[in-house]
């Protein structure tokens, strides 16, 4: 927590590795949230 | 019309009944559609926001010295930020979720405007939020915002140098305009309903047969 983030360059795009990985497990729970059945539908 | 129900108190409660049943307001069922983890998401936001508002409640009651410098308050102070962090990370999928359904689509234009809005006014909520925890961080980011505030003309009223300012704007002043949006979003989800998949929706456009006035369906 004392020290500084480390960050992704990428041309004028710079990102800290820690928002990325909450924005991939964003998408990942967004497509679980799609594909996952839901307990107790019937159909 | 009767003096009685020119009355505002009648014509506005009048409007709302009309506008908002109780049935409609707190339904009992949903439709089947609904039972997908992608619905999930909103209420998950709101649950959220709940526990941002008691947290950020006793913060306020107990003050600075107290959360920065006893085990309770660290914890609830860590709590205030942890819930933030869920409503943002649920907010998120759930406005994905209602952007790829076009959410948007049978009179609920309104419904994902607020719902925006509401969005936005998250980011400035949780914004002064950061300016506020009187640490290095909070200083850092003050003196990096100025500038681009003061660049879009708005550093004269958003003064993120201001603590005091700053303070009011995060525990009076914005939660009590995202209180608003939130509250009308909820309501306008409740009149106009969840809005149903594209597969069901031109099922739902199939129209069905009405029964006279005074009679009832079969059912």
């Amino acid at each position: 927590m004392d020290q500084p983030g480390t960050y992704l360059h990428w041309g004028v795009i710079q990102i800290s590795v820690a928002n990325l990985i909450v924005i991939g497990l964003m998408l990942l729970v967004f497509v679980l949230a799609l594909v996952l059945p839901f307990p107790g539908r019937r159909r | 019309m009767t003096t009685e129900e020119r009355m505002w108190t009648a014509r506005l409660r009048n409007r709302a009944t009309r506008a908002l049943p109780p049935d409609q307001l707190l339904p009992d069922r949903q439709p089947a559609y609904v039972a997908s983890w992608i619905y999930v998401f909103g209420v998950a936001t709101l649950a959220a926001l709940l526990v941002v508002l008691v947290s950020g409640g006793i913060l306020a009651l107990e003050g600075p010295q107290w959360y920065h410098g006893s085990p309770q308050g660290h914890f609830v102070n860590s709590l205030h930020l942890w819930s933030v962090e869920l409503f943002f990370f649920t907010m998120v999928i759930h406005l994905w979720g209602k952007f790829f359904m076009a959410a948007w689509r049978g009179h609920r234009a309104m419904t994902w405007v607020t719902g925006a809005i509401a969005f936005l006014g998250s980011i400035g909520t949780a914004f002064t939020g950061y300016l506020v925890q009187s640490n290095f961080d909070s200083q850092w980011i003050s003196t990096q915002a100025k500038d681009g505030l003061n660049s879009v003309g708005v550093g004269a009223w958003f003064n993120v140098l201001n603590y005091g300012q700053m303070l009011l704007f995060h525990v009076v002043l914005f939660p009590l305009v995202l209180g608003f949006l939130v509250i009308w979003h909820v309501l306008l989800v409740r009149r106009r309903g969840v809005v149903p998949p594209f597969a069901d929706e031109a099922a739902a456009a199939t129209p069905v047969p009405q029964a006279p006035q005074g009679e009832e369906v079969a059912s």
